[in-house]
């Protein structure tokens, strides 16, 4: 994957937010700087600026029929304070050069110092490094009929699939943010992000069985290219397919099976197995079972885990992370050996590393955190099909819904849509209601097989941890886990 | 830029505003909030976070002919120029929908009394950030002091909202309410030999004399952490399940979604149809009630400003009522529940506002006993629930039972089965009702799933 050729127009996005914000609010270079200077008004080791002006619609069609559309306007600014380990950190709706100042006075309580002078010039075209997602017409400025218009054809399409589609389920959210950060360090940047999601749900039933299938699609570019046919008729295929296909699905064994994951969203694995537990908050504080094992192997040879924010036009990719530092392909497992963990700044600093452009917040009204951006597996060398035909009991895993993990103990669980038997090396009945369950650092070591078509998603995932939503990306070739148990019901 | 109006005015000047830009009926509500949350890491102050909040939803509808059409906008400026712009765009947008003839605002019965619901102490608005720290440090030095195998932690939370709900409509009504939500928690990490775990506990409450001691906080949480140590997986089996009221609580959330008047009319629950039916074992009755004293469900509206009221949902195993507001409530032909739940963000959809499986007679230790094999739950985790079907599949922690003795603790394993039956099969329920927010239940025991291990 190659992603590092767009930066000719560097900066564009950057200088946007920053002229948006200039305007609007009137924050000049002057009001940033004394915002800055009262937070930093006691002895601190940081202080940070986060403004945000994020514009949302959507519209949603259920029965034939967009029954409502919604709009959304979300304004603020939230400003945090650093000192050790401790953050202090408020957050106003408000946008204005006095309510600033005040969070900030609020934001420094948690210094216990004396009053200190410092001052901090804030200056420059904040310009990010990158220009990943440059956009003509901003997602939430194309006009409402051609929204409405597109999810009116997706339900008829859809109907006219199937027979045994009974309800169609369409909905596409458009979403325009402006950020500007601004910090005690110099830093001083902002950043356009656009982000348009398609999703399509399906009901098939026939007689007394009933199933659901969906797929989405999205990513940082422009809302007019979801409006094409060959963008979204795929997806309206692949819902009800994935519907009908369940009317026959048997119940999932249970037990201890080989696993094989299809190539793209079931990437998932590394998210919920490994990505979670290499965020540097959970090493920092050794809570993770990830913790102090850099150079150690925690997966098979062959494995290797990238996390990548800057991907052009991707879910889970930024010009610039929350706090301003460029965002960067990070490697986080080098043929099966741990070499790196994801960082904001706070943990960076207290680990003596460097900032991986990985500290993310769902809002102005939430503290960076580190956060994954798109996280996937390099391809390996094998044949997928040849991968199936080796696996005598097992179960092949192609889409999923949601994960989770327990960073601590390492166990994680992620819920298959699609999954088939494999038995003698064949493809059998498809299954409904099949669970994974497994160890992080021991997963990981039972993949032994890696195909040779890596793929990344198609721009569905948001990661949630700690209450704070943030777009995300996966991506894997297929792989084959020996060993994996498999919640089901039939014993 | 002129100032933000205060709640109440700035819905009085939305509804006035989409008036006048041609909507023949709308909604609006506004919520104002005062936030503050300290975390503590060992003894250190690890964040403290404060906010105020404001934000602002509208909901128009405009005439389409054959019926209304709909639009919902929301914002967090609330100056008079913004709402008025946000007002012209509610409409703009609402004529873009198609008119439905089941929307509009509820037919009548919009609250007319205030009753005091004991949603707030006054005397908490006091209470400051150094006493939350005291508290956070209380619970993680107690959680840090029971037992030298707490060697680390995630930290222990104080956290307290306070806000104040106002609502209007073009009918005339204008109500408001305050309510405060206060809790505690606390996450510590347990370690031996065998590895590390961890596990959580909380309280939570609207008045600060609610919630539990700190330091019994602290030392929940540190035995449900300490009782993880050394969990291993057991062999596949079918196996009576017990779930404990945290992980019980999780279960009646599935249920709740079920309930939802939205995935009836859609036929995207396995409930559907089936009002009347007997759906669960005669021990089961489950109660959603909005007006109940202190509760954190309670409000004495809900989102289309319908008073709350008592709903037995659940009544001896027969499905008595599903969950629903005005608009679900037409398209299935029934009048609402009081359940419209409605965030500024978002027009009206159905939620629980205190609903509650209704407590037994043993004791969870009286369950365990009764139970010759089989699995305690005390942890759920993943997304492994089917509302269309029914079907249940999800990671679970827990205690292995073997003549009603607890064992030794388990982990990675799933347990499945089939909502539907899984009522049906309930075949005890504990006295230990437990509330942690809107949805609570006690232990139960579900007499046959299928454990997935080894």
């Amino acid at each position: 994957m190659s992603a590092r050729d767009e930066e000719t127009a560097a900066g564009a996005s950057g200088e946007r937010a920053v002229g948006f914000f200039r305007e609007r609010f009137g924050l000049d270079d002057r009001s940033l700087a004394d915002g800055l200077g009262t937070a930093l008004a006691r002895p601190v080791d940081h202080a940070d600026l986060f403004f945000e002006y994020a514009v949302e619609d959507a519209v949603v069609l259920e029965e034939g029929l967009v029954k409502s559309g919604t709009r959304h306007l979300d304004q603020g600014l939230g400003v945090r304070v650093q000192q050790g380990e401790r953050q202090g950190y408020a957050h106003s709706d408000e946008i204005s050069v006095e309510s600033v100042r005040l969070a900030a006075t609020t934001a420094r309580a948690i210094s216990e110092g004396h009053a200190s002078e410092r001052s901090v010039s804030v200056s420059g075209a904040g310009a990010p490094a990158h220009d990943l997602y440059p956009v003509a017409v901003p997602p939430t400025e194309v006009p409402v009929a051609a929204k409405v218009d597109l999810l009116s054809r997706i339900d008829a399409y859809a109907r006219a699939r199937d027979p045994r589609v009974k309800q169609v389920m369409a909905s596409l959210t458009a979403q325009h943010r402006h950020i500007l950060v601004a910090a005690s360090d110099g830093t001083f940047v902002g950043d356009v992000r656009p982000l348009v999601r398609l999703n399509v749900q399906v009901i098939a039933a026939d007689g007394s069985r009933r199933e659901v299938g969906g797929e989405g699609m999205g990513g940082r570019y422009e809302l007019a290219r979801l409006l094409e046919p060959e963008a979204w008729q795929p997806l309206v295929d692949e819902a009800v397919r994935i519907a009908t296909l369940n009317l026959e699905a048997r119940p999932c064994p249970a037990g201890t099976l080989d696993v094989v994951l299809g190539p793209g969203w079931p990437g998932i694995l590394l998210h919920e197995a490994v990505g979670h537990g290499l965020e540097g908050d959970f090493n920092r504080k050794k809570t993770s079972t990830f913790s102090d094992r850099i150079g150690e192997r925690v997966a098979s040879p062959g494995v290797t885990v990238i996390d990548d924010g800057t991907l052009a036009e991707r879910r889970g990719s930024l010009n610039v992370d929350d706090e301003g530092t460029p965002t960067q392909r990070t490697t986080l497992i080098e043929d099966g050996i741990l070499v790196g963990y994801m960082q904001d700044r706070l943990n960076a600093r207290l680990m003596g590393m460097a900032p991986t452009g990985n500290g993310r917040r769902e809002s102005y009204a939430h503290m960076p955190m580190p956060r994954m951006t798109n996280t996937f597996m390099l391809a390996g060398e094998d044949d997928p099909e040849e991968i199936l035909r080796g696996v005598e009991n097992g179960i092949y895993a192609v889409s999923f819904g949601g994960g989770q993990v327990d960073i601590t103990s390492g166990k994680f669980v992620f819920s298959a849509n699609e999954a088939y038997r494999i038995e003698g090396g064949r493809l059998g009945a498809p299954l409904k209601g099949a669970t994974l369950i497994g160890n992080g650092p021991d997963a990981l070591t039972r993949i032994s097989r890696i195909g040779n078509d890596l793929a990344l998603d198609r721009g569905i995932g948001t990661c949630g941890k700690d209450g704070q939503g943030v777009p995300v990306g996966v991506g894997m070739p297929t792989i084959r886990i020996d060993g994996l148990t498999v919640g089901g019901t039939e014993g | 830029m002129s100032a933000a109006l205060a709640g109440p005015d700035a819905v009085a000047h939305a509804l006035e505003a989409v008036r006048r830009a041609g909507a023949v009926a709308a909604d609006a509500v506004a919520v104002e909030s005062d936030s503050v949350e300290v975390r503590v890491r060992d003894a250190e102050v690890d964040h403290v976070k404060q906010a105020r909040e404001r934000g602002l939803g509208i909901r128009a509808f405009v005439n389409g002919g054959d019926g209304l059409a709909t639009a919902v906008t929301s914002t967090s400026d609330l100056s008079p120029e913004v709402i008025e712009r946000m007002a012209a765009e509610t409409v703009a947008l609402a004529r873009a929908t198609a008119p439905d003839r089941h929307a509009g605002l509820p037919d009548g019965g919009f609250v007319a009394d205030r009753p005091d619901l004991g949603l707030l102490d006054p005397a908490d608005r006091a209470s400051t950030v150094e006493d939350r720290i005291a508290r956070a440090r209380e619970a993680e030095a107690a959680a840090r002091g029971a037992d030298p195998r707490i060697s680390n932690s995630e930290g222990s939370e104080a956290s307290s909202d306070f806000a104040r709900v106002a609502f209007g409509n073009s009918e005339g009504l204008l109500a408001e309410y305050e309510s405060a939500h206060h809790g505690i928690s606390c996450m510590p990490v347990a370690r031996d030999g065998s590895g590390m775990q961890t596990d959580y506990w909380m309280s939570v409450g609207r008045r600060l004399a609610d919630l539990d001691a700190p330091a019994d906080v602290g030392r929940e949480a540190a035995r449900r952490a300490l009782g993880r140590l050394g969990a291993r997986r057991v062999p596949t089996a079918e196996v009576p399940v017990i779930f404990d009221p945290m992980t019980a609580r999780s279960l009646v959330g599935n249920l709740v979604g079920c309930l939802s008047g939205y995935s009836v009319y859609r036929e995207a629950s396995f409930l559907a149809g089936r009002l009347g039916d007997v759906i669960a074992d005669a021990r089961v009755t489950v109660v959603d009630d909005g007006r109940r004293p202190g509760g954190l469900g309670s409000k004495p509206f809900d989102g289309e400003g319908l008073a709350t009221r008592r709903n037995v949902v659940v009544g001896e195993g027969r499905l008595e009522t599903y969950l629903l507001d005005s608009y679900s409530a037409r398209k299935l032909g029934l009048a609402s529940t009081g359940n419209a739940s409605r965030g500024v963000g978002s027009g009206p959809g159905v939620g629980a506002t205190n609903l509650w499986l209704e407590p037994g007679d043993a004791t969870l230790d009286e369950i365990v006993a009764d139970t010759p094999r089989g699995l305690l739950v005390t942890s759920l985790f993943g997304h492994g629930f089917n509302a269309v079907n029914g079907d249940f599949s999800r990671g679970a922690a827990g205690v292995w039972i073997e003549g009603g003795k607890r064992t030794h603790p388990v982990e990675e394993i799933t347990i499945a089965g089939n909502l539907g039956r899984m009522l049906l099969d309930v075949d005890a329920v504990g006295s230990d009702l437990l509330w942690l927010g809107r949805v609570a239940a006690p232990s139960l025991r579900v007499a046959r799933m299928t454990v997935a291990g080894e």
